[in-house]
């Protein structure tokens, strides 16, 4: 099962509460690398090793699968404040 | 930047036949880990070396500890692509799915990404400096000043 930008945009609104989740292919192709943003709600107090986590656990087989994966997360008042783009 | 580094090699024997399943580690290789981990104030666990990292993410954050001046006698870096139990073990063990890892007075930090933003904002010269693991400032040179600071706890 191979991941695709589709795929895994999917993968991760399906398991964690989002307002907006963006994935980027870095690998050209091959899914073996992901970029992705991720805006939630349960980003709140939560630092960023904790967010990481958060996303880490969500996505275990998925991230174990692939050879890179990166990851920013943001609460959906910090998006708005940093220009939401 | 760092200087050829001590690159300690994880070296433990396995019960040849060990029956435990791969993701849960023995606690050998826990403890092999905890050694790792406490073996300087700085640990990375990395692709490759400090001199020739094997993982563009490895080569960014051993390039951010060099500019934020870690003291390379502070600092440890292991290769896990020389060990596959060290690269399976330490993910395990940090409950963390990616390399590179970094560890700062035995708590882990986080990976390249979390390194990268720390560094941004400051927050990663802030840790280093408050567990004293940067070069020392050079200072205007005054004997009379020459006291060495108190060891931080």
């Amino acid at each position: 099962m191979s991941l695709t930008v589709e795929s895994l945009k999917e993968i991760i609104e399906d398991r964690i509460e989002t307002t907006l989740v963006q994935v980027e292919d870095m690998s050209g192709g091959c899914g073996q690398a992901f970029a992705v943003i991720i805006v939630s709600p349960l980003f709140k107090g939560k630092n960023k090793l904790m967010r990481h986590r958060l996303v880490n656990s969500s996505l275990k087989e998925e991230i174990a699968s692939i050879h890179a994966f990166t990851q920013k997360g943001f609460t959906p008042e910090e998006w708005e404040a940093q220009g939401g783009k | 930047m760092f200087r050829t580094t001590i690159n300690p090699i994880l070296r433990v024997s396995r019960p040849a036949t060990s029956i435990l399943p791969r993701r849960f580690i023995s606690t050998e290789i826990k403890e092999a880990l905890d050694g790792a981990v406490n073996s300087s104030p700085v640990v990375l666990f990395m692709k490759g070396t400090p001199e020739f990292p094997q993982c563009g993410f490895s080569r960014a954050t051993i390039q951010i500890l060099g500019q934020q001046g870690v003291d390379p006698s502070k600092f440890a870096a292991y290769n896990v692509l020389e060990d596959p139990e060290l690269r399976d073990g330490i993910k395990e063990y940090s409950q963390w799915p990616t390399i590179p890892q970094l560890y700062v007075n035995k708590e882990f930090v986080g990976g390249c990404d979390i390194v990268t933003s720390m560094a941004k904002s400051g927050e990663l010269a802030e840790l280093l400096e408050a567990n004293d693991c940067l070069v020392p400032v050079e200072e205007p040179q005054d004997s009379s000043a020459n006291v060495k600071p108190a060891q931080r706890s």
